[in-house]
Parts: C-alpha cells; sequence; structure tokens
C-alpha cells in the first residue's frame, strides 16, 4: 500500500506537467491575449504592461518561466484582478467553494445512497417508482433551472431566506447553494446505487446468505452494501472534485464568491494565469481523489492489492 | 411418517414470453440419515424443486404442492419462520464454491454469523465452533486461514468451507446442489468421501443433485430420475444400475464411456431437452425416445409403482423397454 501511494505520486508530477503544458499551449493558439480589450493604450504603455507579464518575451521562455515559479508554489499574478495574485484569488474563493461542496457531497452520499438502496429493495413497487422519477427529474433539471427557482420560491415568494450572499458561510446562505449542487448528483447517486444494489441482490452469494436464514436487513448491510458500492465510490471520485471546486451558476445566482465565477470569467478575460492556476488545482484534486477512490477499492473489495 | 414428504411439487415461472413450467408435480420421500440423489440433464428441474423447499426461488415463482418436512409443513412459509428452519434445519451446499461464498467478507465472519443466527452464542464461541468444523472438514491450518477471505483458497477448500459452513448448526438434512460440478476429478472424490462420512458422523440426510451418474452411484441410497420438470424413475441405487427400466434412464446409462472399451464415438441421447415454455401434452421424452409410441405424444400414464418401492413413469411396458 505505502509503495502503491508513492508510485502515485511519482506518476502524478509528469501528468501535472503534461497538463500545463497542453492548457499552456491551447491558451496561446487562442486569438487575442489578456489586453487585446484595453482601448486607447499608448504604444509604450503597452509594451511596459506586455514586459511586466513577460508577454514580450518568446513563448517557449514564458513557458519555463511559468513553469519555474509553479514549481515553487507560485501561480502568478492575475492578469486581471492587478492587485491580486492566482494564490491569493485561489485562497479567497476556493475554501467557499469546498465547504458548500463538502456538505454538499455529505448530502450526496447520505440520501443518494440511502435512497438509492431503498428503490432496489422496493424494486417495481411505488417506492422504487418514487425514488426512480424524482432522481429522473433530478438527472434532466439543470442547477442553472434548479437555482432561479430556488431564490423564487424561498428567498422573494416566501422570504424564508436572503437571496445571495456568504456572510462567513452561515447556515440560511448556504442551504441554497447547496441544495442547488446537491440535487443532481443525489439524482445521479441513486440511479447508480439501485442498479448495483438489484445487480448485487442477485448474486449466488446472497443466494447463499438467505439460504443460512439471516434475516434480509442484515443481508442488505453486512452481505450486498460493500460490493453495490463500487460503481458508486467509482462515480463518487470525480464527482467529489466536481463538487468541491464549486460550479459558475451556483457563485452568479448566489454571489458566493467561490470559485467557480473564476472559471468562466478567467476563459472570458483571457487570464492566462488565473486559467492555468484553476487547471492545475483541479488536476492536482483529480488525481488526489482518484487515489482515494482505488485506496477504497481495496477496503470494498478484498481481492484488489496493489 | 418420513423425515421429509413432497407432494405433487410444482415450480412455474411467470415470465414475459409466458409461463415456464420447471417442475410440474415431482414427489418423492426421505427418511432419516438416507441419501437421495435427483439426477437429469441440465433444465430438467432438479435445482428448482429444492429451491422451492428452501424459498429462494425468485419473485416471479409459483410455487404449489405440499411439503412436510418433520411433520410441519415447509412451502410458501412467511420469510421470519423459514429462517429458522434454514442452516439450523436443512443446510444448503451450492455448485459453485467461487461465486457462492462471498468473496467481500472474511471466511471466519461468514462461518459464525450462522451460529450466532441460529444458536444466539457469542461471536467468540461461534468463532471456536467454526474452528473445530473446519477441522472437522480437514482445512489445514484453520487457525490461520480463518481470517482469510474465500479468494484466498483453493477450490476444492472453498467447497470443504462451503460444506462446514451448512453443517454448523448440524441440520437433519443437506441439501447438495451439484457440489462437485466446479471441482476437479481428484478433488470431487475428496469432497463427496467427506460428505458421507460426516453423514454417518452427524446422521445427515442428504438430498444430492448431480447429472453426473458417477457420483450417485457411489453415494446416494435412492436414485430419482427427472426429465422435463417430472419424475421418470425412481428405485434403490443398486436396482437401478442394475435393472433400468426406463428408456430415458437407460439412454443415461448408455451413454456412460466404459474405460475398458475400445469406441470410436460417444454415445449420446440424439436430440434436446424439451422447451420448458412449451412442453408436449404427453411425455416429455417423447421426442427422443427409440420406445415411443404414438400415444405418448399426448399422454402418460400415472406412475407405476412395482417390486419393492420402485417407481417409474412409462407408457410402455417394463418388458417391452429395448
Amino acid at each position: 500500500m505505502f509503495s502503491f501511494i508513492i508510485r502515485r505520486l511519482l506518476v502524478a508530477v509528469p501528468t501535472i506537467l503534461a497538463l500545463i503544458t497542453v492548457s499552456f499551449v491551447l491558451m496561446h493558439a487562442a486569438p487575442g491575449g489578456p489586453f487585446t480589450n484595453e482601448r486607447n493604450v499608448p504604444e509604450a504603455v503597452m509594451e511596459n504592461i506586455e514586459a511586466k507579464y513577460n508577454l514580450d518575451k518568446p513563448l517557449w521562455q514564458q513557458y519555463f518561466i511559468y513553469v519555474g515559479n509553479v514549481a515553487q508554489g507560485d501561480l502568478g499574478p492575475s492578469f486581471r484582478y492587478k492587485d491580486f495574485t492566482v494564490n491569493e484569488l485561489i485562497e479567497s474563493s476556493f475554501p467557499r467553494s469546498a465547504y458548500i461542496g463538502a456538505w454538499s457531497f455529505l448530502f450526496v452520499v447520505v440520501f443518494g445512497v440511502g435512497l438509492g438502496v431503498l428503490a432496489a429493495l422496493k424494486q417495481n413497487r411505488w417506492p422504487d417508482y418514487t425514488v426512480m422519477t424524482a432522481a429522473m427529474t433530478g438527472v434532466v433539471f439543470p442547477n442553472f433551472v434548479m437555482a432561479p427557482l430556488l431564490v423564487l420560491l424561498f428567498a422573494v415568494t416566501l422570504r424564508w431566506l436572503p437571496a445571495g450572499g456568504w456572510e462567513g458561510g452561515q447556515v440560511e446562505f448556504i442551504v441554497m447553494p447547496i441544495i442547488a449542487m446537491a440535487t443532481s448528483y443525489i439524482a445521479q447517486v441513486a440511479r447508480i446505487t439501485r442498479s448495483s444494489m438489484i445487480e448485487t441482490l442477485r448474486s449466488p452469494f446472497i443466494r447463499t446468505a438467505r439460504a443460512k436464514g439471516i434475516p434480509r436487513h442484515k443481508i442488505v448491510l453486512r452481505h450486498a452494501l460493500k460490493p453495490a458500492l463500487i460503481p458508486v465510490v467509482s462515480y463518487l471520485g470525480p464527482a467529489f472534485v466536481g463538487i468541491i471546486t464549486g460550479s459558475v451558476i451556483i457563485d452568479q445566482v448566489f454571489s458566493t464568491g467561490g470559485i467557480g465565477q473564476h472559471f468562466v470569467n478567467g476563459a472570458i478575460n483571457r487570464d492566462y494565469s488565473l486559467i492555468l492556476g484553476i487547471t492545475i488545482l483541479v488536476g492536482v484534486l483529480t488525481i488526489l481523489f482518484n487515489a482515494v477512490v482505488d485506496i477504497l477499492y481495496t477496503w470494498l473489495d478484498p481481492r484488489v492489492r496493489y | 411418517m418420513a423425515m421429509l414428504e413432497v407432494n405433487n411439487l410444482k415450480v412455474d415461472f411467470d415470465t414475459p414470453d409466458g409461463t415456464l413450467q420447471a417442475v410440474r408435480g415431482l414427489s418423492y420421500s426421505l427418511e432419516a440419515g438416507q441419501t437421495l440423489g435427483i439426477v437429469g440433464e441440465s433444465g430438467a428441474g432438479k435445482s428448482q424443486g429444492v429451491f422451492a423447499l428452501m424459498g429462494l426461488l425468485p419473485d416471479n415463482a409459483r410455487v404449489s404442492g405440499e411439503v412436510i418436512f418433520e411433520g410441519e409443513p415447509l412451502l410458501n412459509l412467511p420469510e421470519k419462520q423459514l429462517n429458522r428452519i434454514r442452516a439450523a434445519r436443512i443446510g444448503m451446499i451450492f455448485q459453485d464454491p467461487m461465486t457462492s461464498l462471498n468473496p467481500f467478507m472474511k471466511v471466519s465472519d461468514q462461518l459464525t454469523e450462522v451460529l450466532v443466527q441460529h444458536k444466539g452464542i457469542s461471536r467468540k464461541q461461534a468463532l471456536q465452533e467454526s474452528l473445530q468444523m473446519l477441522d472437522a472438514v480437514r482445512i489445514p491450518e484453520a487457525r490461520n486461514r480463518i481470517h482469510r477471505y474465500p479468494h484466498e483458497f483453493s477450490g476444492g477448500m472453498r467447497q470443504r468451507v462451503m460444506i462446514a459452513m451448512s453443517l454448523l448448526c448440524r441440520p437433519q438434512l443437506l441439501i447438495a446442489d451439484e457440489p462437485t460440478t466446479a471441482l476437479d476429478v481428484t478433488v470431487q472424490a475428496q469432497v463427496m468421501g467427506l460428505l458421507r462420512e460426516l453423514q454417518q458422523e452427524f446422521n445427515t440426510a442428504i438430498i444430492l443433485i448431480t447429472h453426473d451418474l458417477g457420483v450417485v452411484a457411489g453415494s446416494c441410497d435412492q436414485i430419482l430420475v427427472m426429465y422435463g420438470g417430472q419424475m421418470m424413475e425412481y428405485a434403490a441405487t443398486r436396482d437401478l444400475f442394475r435393472d433400468p427400466t426406463h428408456p430415458y434412464t437407460k439412454g443415461l446409462m448408455g451413454a456412460i464411456p466404459r474405460i475398458d472399451e475400445q469406441i470410436d464415438e460417444l454415445v449420446t441421447i440424439p436430440g434436446n431437452p424439451p422447451n420448458l415454455m412449451n412442453l408436449p401434452p404427453g411425455c416429455p421424452f417423447c421426442d427422443r425416445c427409440p420406445n415411443a409410441e404414438p400415444r405418448c405424444y399426448h399422454e402418460l400414464d400415472p406412475p407405476e409403482h412395482f417390486e419393492q418401492g420402485r417407481i417409474r413413469v412409462c407408457n410402455v411396458p417394463r418388458e417391452a423397454i429395448r
């Protein structure tokens, strides 16, 4: 296990480097630059700005300067938010998204797995139909529809919750973002759990457990849950990264100030360092949680060894 | 009264394409400590017939008839009451121990849960008893092995674990569904030997389901030959092998190759088993039977009892069977 983790870390370095390289090349290949929108800037001033951000140097030099800085943990200054470095932008926004995301993830696991197991056990009866209809609705309901509807209902009509803001992450401010974030994931997890549980309950070893006179609830918890969770965990690993890195919809609708807005704004503004910084963050988290999933497999399935 | 009485057992499956008749009126009985072999080809209804006794059939199965086990009716009991009989009084062994043991659970947990469930003893005590049972089925170094997972055992050892598991509560009846089919021939012999030994030690009755006549010959007191969900012939093992009276039994025996004869081609029964969705109104074997008469295609005489306790289901008289 220990050597597995070491190996994973060693592989992660070239993977991240490849990610940076591809993103860097693609970004610079796109037409336009961070300052093409600035109007009426004298030639000399433009040259000064470009020099400040190393844009006057050849591309390969820019690349090596950037990679060198990243190696020291410096993601560089933002091209757009001129008083901030990318590190500062991430430090201020990522914890908010991660906070909302962590709560969302908790609900996704509890309700997604819970409802999926319920539906599987009551297969083709009304609890199953109810859960699956709700899940299908949740899957097809995009969060850019969900979020404004939540605001309309809870903030405008009922006046129970504030329409947006952060305020240190107080409960009333994060309820709607969490619901908007978690709903479609809960639906997806419930569907995966249901089909996986139904499949598992048809296994010969479940028939053996029944032949042993083990009551149904113990069969489900002791014999079926672990194998049934394997596909769920495969889905949840990458999904976790998506959940904690937030969503631009949620940041826009609820003004939560999370990292999701930077994805889109960075791209629109050609904010080279911000785009790369966020790409690296998501890349590192993806690699990390894929490794976590692999480690969870060894706990779920004793036949898996690294 | 016999320990187990099965009367007119029927198993139907409702499928989207219609009703599948897996077992059609099966009757037999079994005395304590005896071994009954049920033989037949795949799809003859052997396994479904015994799964029905234990309530192990899927939801789309319909079971009718009567099963009396030690004086109590067994069919269609509520799950809760069945769970008090399963493993405690009727043990079960399945075909493939690789998939029948839970690959996600330690062998120790799979064994002890039976004892904790049925005897209400502590886990620690249950572990002791499980170890003794693993010793009884001759798992070497059971003390070290018990905390491992099934995939860390060899095929033969897994089936011995399965046997140990089924005998933990000393059931009066053991149902073994093709217990040796997934094993090597040499391991087969070991496992059958072990079963016989444990049967004598615990005085357990066994229903042995197999398609291997060699296995039944060596281990069964009575044999029930099934075809198309019905009994074809029932006899004491020696009588059946000495003097088979049903064309299907004869066909099966004829298909056993002899080691001391030089042959060019293996003997088979021509044709295929009937479609269980659409069974002929008469004898299910009529299409493949060398003795078939025209009336075999639309009617079948009731079981004929003859000699001592022998039964055959065939329209053609015994003397006329070729």
